[in-house]
């Protein structure tokens, strides 16, 4: 069971996609960090909010077939990784989907769904998934 | 004060399930039952998606729609369900965060069976129109329960809309609201129970027709109105025929009701369902149609409400979002084995 704690605290990033950007460099890094790995210490202070576009394409991909417990009710599903419009790579599962109609450069976006949760009666944890943005 | 709809948003999961399959696995003709109930398919929401998820898709098509609105000021959220998916920790919590509302807002979770989105609207329309809130959300979804083999199990679906209620860029005045409620046991679920029973007959008449119909009286009297000066009306739909026959004992023609009713198409949404209807009205609608609505939650009520589209329909940036038409579009059939896997019908060991 993951701490409620420290599943709160992700909760900017898996609901709204929220990274930050350096405000010395401008590039845009997701998950959060505190400093940007090429501007150092000019970035200390300068790490802004950023809430990354929703909308991607699928940049690359691959089926589980062998999925964690979380997952058993959806395989075999995919994960992709997404290149955002504001071309930022982020990786999730992608769902709602035939695995085998997928392609390279599908445009996709990110919505909400349920993770995982705590068993039946623990808390239940939600994040983006992508789906095809038709 | 002009109070009415700013935005709106509509999502329904893209799985189906038809009625003959159903019937197949309990042994019953359910082409024929499907026929009966008018519902030729329903909507089953993927085992990752729940009220939370679909609350929240709904609401960020309705924020899409209007680019110039804050969501900071969004002063209230109410999510109306009765498949909630906590019993203590609000939905509506987590959709604010999703479309980062909060903090600064009130929140809360309503359930009044299928009215549960309508009783919302009028939380909202009463908070925005004291000047208490600047803008208020108001949603109905919900991913019903029906018990395997029961006659629930053919109608009850997911989906769910989503309504931004202010005083400013008002797409539909809401031009009155009323309500007619009565202790009526004709549908219930007791704490901690997996589904709903129902009275079987006695949901009709003493319950859904009687409610339904008072409440469209009470405000056709209140309003000086007939049928006739409606271009839409919107009717609670658990199946496609009782709609269809409320409309016709009030006096409205299938021409009136053929937008607002998607049971047939997706099935029982619950909470969902007149939120739903609307939605697609509203996609429909041009400016100075009028649009009559009457929801209906069992235990039991009726919301009533005269609804007029302005002319800030023309400037409404309704296609910054996908039409319900569209949504609807490209469903994903599912047997009853992945119908009873993603409804958790099946026990899985710990």
């Amino acid at each position: 069971m993951a701490s409620v704690a420290k599943e709160w605290r992700e909760i900017p990033g898996r609901y709204n996609l929220v990274g930050c950007k350096c405000g010395a460099c401008g590039k845009i890094y997701f998950p959060r960090r505190n400093l940007c790995p090429e501007c150092r210490r000019a970035s200390i202070g300068k790490m802004e909010d950023y809430a990354i576009c929703r909308k991607g394409k699928v940049f690359s991909f691959s089926v589980i077939y062998d999925a964690p417990e979380c997952n058993n009710l959806l395989k075999p599903y995919a994960v992709a990784m997404v290149k955002t419009d504001d071309g930022v790579m982020i990786s999730a599962q992608l769902v709602d989907v035939d695995v085998n109609s997928i392609e390279i450069g599908m445009p996709v976006r990110a919505v909400l769904r349920k993770l995982d949760a705590d068993g039946e009666s623990g808390v239940i944890h939600y994040g983006f998934k992508f789906v095809p943005d038709n | 004060m002009e109070v009415g709809i700013v935005s709106y948003g509509a999502y329904v999961p893209r799985y189906r399930i038809k009625p003959e399959e159903i019937g197949r696995i309990w042994g019953v003709d359910g082409k024929g039952m499907g026929k009966g109930l008018m519902i030729f398919q329903k909507s089953v929401p993927s085992p990752d998606e729940d009220v939370v998820t679909i609350a929240t898709e709904a609401a960020r098509y309705m924020m899409d729609r209007v680019p110039d609105v804050d969501p900071k000021d969004i002063g209230a959220i109410y999510v109306g369900s009765e498949s909630h998916p906590y019993a203590v920790k609000p939905t509506a919590t987590i959709v604010a965060e999703a479309i980062m509302a909060t903090p600064a807002l009130t929140a809360a979770d309503m359930e009044f069976a299928c009215k549960a989105g309508t009783a919302g609207i009028q939380a909202c329309m009463g908070l925005v129109g004291s000047g208490m809130i600047k803008y208020g959300v108001a949603i109905g979804a919900d991913t019903s329960q029906g018990a395997p083999g029961d006659a629930l199990e053919y109608s009850a679906s997911a989906g769910g809309a989503a309504y931004l209620i202010g005083t400013e860029k008002v797409i539909a005045r809401i031009n009155k609201t009323l309500s007619f409620t009565t202790d009526t046991p004709d549908f219930w679920r007791r704490e901690g129970q997996p589904y709903p029973l129902h009275g079987g007959r006695f949901t009709g008449e003493p319950a859904y027709f009687r409610h339904i119909t008072s409440a469209a009286k009470m405000m056709m009297e209140a309003m000086g109105t007939t049928p006739a000066d409606y271009k839409y009306a919107v009717f609670h739909q658990p199946n496609g025929k009782f709609p269809t026959r409320v409309a016709a004992q009030l006096g409205f023609t299938p021409e009136q009701i053929e937008y607002g009713l998607l049971t047939p198409n997706i099935g029982n949404t619950y909470s969902g369902a007149v939120p739903l209807g609307l939605a697609n009205v509203l996609d429909h609608a041009q400016p100075g149609d009028r649009i009559f609505v009457t929801s209906y939650g069992s235990g039991a009520g009726s919301d009533a409400f005269d609804i007029t589209v302005t002319d800030e329909i023309v400037n409404y940036k309704r296609s910054n979002a996908p039409v319900l038409e569209k949504i609807l579009a490209d469903p994903i059939y599912v047997d009853y084995g992945v119908y009873a896997k993603y409804k958790g019908k099946i026990v899985m060991p710990e």
